[in-house]
């Protein structure tokens, strides 16, 4: 399908901030139709934007945010699936509340979202999704143990859904960033984030740019033999 | 209900044949096999996208968002996917359940 940008309709979930707030505002800029979603409202207002409020892990409210979308659009072409959560603790001062937040943000929104947008994406037999890993799986970082399950169980996702969605036209991959400098990382120590990017082969803070760098090879029309695949940031 | 249900079925197992080699016999109505090892023309993939295009216009007709291929349906012991007539007695089924009957 070689549609142009301007007549796209792409969703992203987790828009009120860091990384997603940044991909909002940087497929709007493209006249992409920007469909967002967080559970509070946006904060902000945007040409080519529109903002849901929803919880990613609530089947309900989930299906709601799609029927809308299909009443609305009568189409969906990519899905980013950004919404994640993390929280740093040795594994003997991890709540069980904090586990199951983490999973169903991270693991049920990403899984619900596919789900449906695979429904959606069916229909025009063409579609783009791209997920979240991270690096603190491949770098077993320590502190964040549940974090980096629940995102390799997202990776596992990503490689399957690839080959389950590929008879109708969807690509599925994920792109792994290194640290960025926003709120997910503020509450960790310094020397601590230091070692962390001291294991990377290049060795600065990942940008928002180099992540939509990624998801724009991702989603582009000319990979459609691309699926599958993770991306992981700054040489890990 | 039960026409209108039949109807919409029907509807989308003709757009699905459109892209299957192995085409859904609509003209047989109620008994039109879709699944299974009696006599089903469906395969997995071509089950998946007609149980998920039923449900979209099952939620368009009746604004219930159904899932059919639910844990219920997965261990009925005989399977409501096998014809056109056994999907459409299990989603009057589940609109019934659902507070639509």
């Amino acid at each position: 399908m070689g549609m142009d940008n301007k007549h796209q309709v792409i969703l992203i979930t987790g828009t009120r901030k860091g990384i997603g707030r940044y991909l909002a505002h940087y497929y709007a800029e493209k006249g992409m139709t920007v469909i967002g979603c967080s559970r509070g409202e946006a904060g902000y207002e945007l040409k080519n934007y529109r903002h849901f409020c929803a919880d990613v892990s609530d089947e309900k409210q989930v299906r709601q945010l799609f029927g809308d979308i299909r009443k609305t659009y009568a189409r969906l072409d990519i899905l980013i699936n950004n919404a994640g959560i993390a929280s740093m603790n040795h594994i003997l001062l991890t709540p069980l509340k904090s586990v199951r937040n983490i999973l169903n943000t991270n693991v049920i929104g990403t899984f619900l979202f596919c789900r449906e947008a695979a429904k959606l994406m069916r229909k025009q037999q063409w579609g783009r999704i791209v997920n979240f890993s991270t690096v603190a799986t491949p770098l077993k970082l320590e502190g964040e143990a549940v974090y980096a399950a629940s995102k390799a169980a997202v990776l596992s996702l990503t490689e399957i859904l690839a080959r389950e969605l590929a008879d109708f036209g969807i690509t599925v991959n994920a792109v792994g960033p290194t640290p960025v400098e926003t709120d997910l990382i503020r509450s960790v120590p310094r020397e601590k984030m230091d070692r962390l990017l001291a294991r990377q082969a290049i060795q600065r803070f990942g940008t928002f740019e180099d992540i939509s760098n990624v998801i724009d090879f991702f989603i582009r029309k000319e990979s459609d033999f691309v699926t599958g695949q993770n991306i992981y940031l700054g040489g890990v | 209900m039960h026409n209108k249900i039949i109807d919409l079925i029907i509807a989308e197992a003709d757009e699905l044949n459109e892209q299957i080699k192995n085409r859904v016999p609509v003209e047989a109505g109620r008994d039109a096999p879709l699944f299974g090892r009696n006599g089903g023309v469906l395969d997995s993939i071509g089950l998946v996208t007609l149980i998920v295009a039923v449900e979209q216009a099952v939620e368009d007709e009746f604004g219930a968002a159904l899932v059919l291929a639910n844990e219920k349906a997965m261990s009925l012991k005989n399977s409501p996917f096998r014809t056109i007539g056994s999907l459409t007695d299990y989603i009057v089924g589940l609109l019934k359940e659902d507070g639509n009957g």
